[in-house]
């Protein structure tokens, strides 16, 4: 059976995929940009809009980053604004589950749900360090092994206050013992529509029990394959069907009018996306050293990075993922050698190629391939361009995708489940 | 007499339809065809039925252009980090329109619903520290410090954005906020408690040399409003049936020439007269 591929618009982010520095780029801030990518997702007939979330300004090398956008409006109040200007795309948002209390949490999305008639989605994260917690009351509580134990309790207690609706509830677990009267009454969806994000061992198995969705970052083939499986397998034990979690990988997309076009364009925008500055903080998030002295058109450092605890970056999810920055080191050096590479050169290689590059065409069969193939139930694009980085996906890939009879031409139902088809 | 006339509505959550968005909407177009300089967004932690004070007015504010949008916010179980980009944001999203009143919940009952903290003693002087918090996170970041130098490659100037280092008997915050500037600088802060808000609600016009403002139920004659006047307070927020204040007391008061028939200003600090603050940190 033909599956049907769902989409999603992400609001570009404040990493260097977002390419501020071109002529075309809007603000980060002002709400216009907002409405532009919502309601160009909305013409498009796209399942949701995506909003992530920042609770502290990263730094590196003890000083604020200044090299990507920096700034981000609040989560809630962007989506419940944004209700106003659409009416039918789904509004999903990051929501920590760390630095927020269930009660408070329940009650805005609850609120956001009923505001915007059954369109809320709640990106569920978790964080323990100290540093994002010096901008909060208890500062960094957590432990890092209890973070997704905390997630688990905070997300089922707030569904507890979502069914209690307007009444008397109790709740006890090793998170939280709270009670007392819920004053909003059950939302159009019920309970908004779960996302996760997590990688990690149990952040699979925290999506396989309580998400309807997932933001993967396996967009490829073989990747997405595999962890389709994985996450897809891991449902019956709660049980729950396959069809209940929708998988979405973050994907980033270049289009021309001709594939080689796209190609062209594509090597233009990595090397905006990636200046000299950029890669060598890059790699010092690596290397967890200062690197400045280094010049990025000359080659890699030759001194090895500093193992241990990564001091360097600081709120930045990414220098989590080189776990074993020894052997990174000595695989960039291997790649930059047989190929040739510069610093910038190397950085551009190993960290910002995109997902989809080509004609429309070509664009809309390697996302349909993909999904037929089970890599994915879909996409969450991520344009490089605010706001209008979707414009042209939305004029010219959605209408082939249409034409194929894989994407919906209008929406059959008024929320967010009734697009993503699950319960 | 030559100080212009401050009036505002307490919008209250009542009835089913007050969980609709269009419920919210046609209540503030109907405050804002009236003129009023702002409406409040009444809101509590206490279980009572309503929804989310910040949430409603951000869902309105893109579908009204003028009047001043003042959600309630508690303070006592909330992070002031969390809220400070949360009305920066509201001012952002209604350019220049967003305040907000600040409140307690001295309520032990109401305290379980977070389970986090039995001692509920000196609220008030947490708020002012609240206060105090929101206000340096909106000065944390210069109004001109984004600088997109395509040349250097730098988005900021981070000689712009401030650390707000505050350390307090209820919490500590080191910002900067992640939101830049808010238009107006600072949203006005509202409170029933003077000490440390722009706008105080008050019986007592002399309690603050802030605006203060006379919560009155109901709909009294203009003469009784005159008088109050005299006695100090800059305008009046009510608590009464919307049409009777939209239909009944503003175009009395507008034939008597004593309200504004359109508005002067775009921002909520404009309808009151309030300038936009220096930066604490330029």
């Amino acid at each position: 059976m033909t599956k049907q591929i769902h989409l999603a618009a992400h609001f570009p982010g404040v990493n260097n995929t977002t390419v501020w520095s071109d002529p075309q780029a809007g603000s980060h801030i002002e709400f216009e940009s907002y409405v532009h990518l919502a309601q160009t997702a909305e013409r498009a007939k796209f399942d949701f809009f995506f909003l992530a979330e920042g609770l502290r300004l990263r730094e590196q090398g003890g000083q604020i980053y200044d090299l990507d956008v920096v700034g981000r409006p609040d989560t809630f109040t962007v989506l419940a604004a944004l209700a106003a200007v659409t009416e039918r795309l789904g509004l999903a948002g990051t929501i920590n589950s760390t630095f927020n209390e269930p009660y408070e949490v329940a009650r805005q999305f609850a609120s956001l749900d009923h505001l915007s008639a059954g369109r809320a989605a709640w990106n569920v994260v978790t964080s323990w360090d100290a540093f994002t917690g010096e901008n909060f009351r208890r500062g960094g509580f957590l432990k890092q092994e209890d973070r997704y134990s905390r997630a688990e309790s905070f997300l089922r207690t707030a569904w507890k206050l979502f069914d209690t609706g307007v009444g008397r509830f109790e709740h006890q677990d090793e998170h939280f013992d709270i009670s007392g009267t819920f004053g909003v009454p059950q939302s159009p969806q019920g309970r908004p529509v779960i996302l996760q994000a997590g990688d990690s061992h149990e952040g699979r198995e925290f999506a396989a029990a309580t998400a309807d969705a997932i933001f993967s970052r396996y967009g490829t083939l073989e990747a997405g394959q595999q962890f389709y499986q994985d996450v897809k397998g891991r449902l019956a034990k709660y049980g729950r069907t396959p069809d209940q979690l929708v998988i979405l990988p973050a994907a980033t997309f270049i289009l021309g009018d001709t594939d080689a076009d796209a190609q062209e364009k594509a090597a233009v925008v990595r090397r905006q996306q990636v200046s000299g500055a950029t890669a060598i903080r890059f790699l010092e998030q690596v290397w967890n050293r200062d690197l400045s002295g280094y010049d990025p058109d000359g080659p890699l450092p030759e001194e090895e990075p500093l193992t241990g605890e990564n001091t360097i970056a600081k709120g930045r999810a990414s220098v989590r993922m080189f776990k074993d920055p020894v052997a990174t080191v000595k695989e960039w050096r291997e790649r930059a050698a047989a190929k040739n590479l510069s610093i910038r050169d190397l950085v551009i290689d190993v960290s910002a190629r995109q997902s989809f590059i080509g004609s429309a065409d070509t664009v809309a069969t390697q996302i349909n391939d993909l999904v037929q193939q089970d890599a994915a139930d879909g996409f969450i694009l991520v344009p490089h361009v605010t706001p209008g980085g979707l414009d042209e996906f939305a004029d010219t890939v959605v209408p082939l995708l249409q034409e194929r009879g894989v994407f919906r031409e209008d929406y059959t139902g008024p929320t967010l489940r009734d697009h993503l088809g699950i319960r | 007499m030559s100080s212009p006339l401050h009036l505002a509505v307490a919008l209250r959550a009542t009835g089913d339809d007050a969980f609709t968005a269009k419920h919210w909407v046609e209540r503030v177009r109907e405050a804002e065809e009236a003129t009023l300089d702002f409406v409040t967004f009444d809101d509590s932690l206490s279980g009572e039925p309503g929804l989310d004070a910040v949430l409603t007015a951000a869902r309105v504010a893109p579908l009204t252009t003028n009047i001043g949008l003042v959600p309630t916010a508690v303070v006592t179980h909330t992070e002031p980090f969390h809220l400070s980009k949360a009305i920066a944001t509201l001012d952002h999203v209604s350019r220049g329109r967003a305040g907000v009143q600040l409140d307690t919940a001295p309520y032990p009952l109401h305290a379980r619903h977070f389970g986090r903290r039995e001692v509920l003693d000196d609220l008030w002087e947490e708020a002012a520290d609240y206060a105090e918090v929101l206000r340096r996170l909106w000065d944390s970041w210069e109004d001109d410090a984004e600088i997109r130098d395509v040349a250097t490659g730098r988005f900021i100037d981070r000689e712009k954005l401030h650390y707000i280092d505050f350390e307090g008997r209820w919490f500590s915050v080191r910002g900067p906020s992640i939101t830049p500037r808010p238009p107006q600088g600072h949203p006005p802060i509202a409170a029933t408690h003077a000490g440390f808000a722009d706008i105080v609600f008050a019986q007592d016009p002399k309690v603050s040399d802030q605006l203060v403002f006379r919560d009155v139920t109901g709909v009294p004659e203009i003469d009784q409003l005159l008088d109050w006047r005299e006695q100090g307070f800059a305008g009046f927020r009510f608590h009464a049936d919307l049409h009777e204040i939209t239909r009944g007391l503003v175009p009395e008061l507008r034939e008597r020439g004593l309200f504004r028939t359109a508005y002067e200003h775009r921002t909520l600090r404009g309808h009151l007269g309030l300038a936009k603050p220096a930066n604490q940190y330029a």
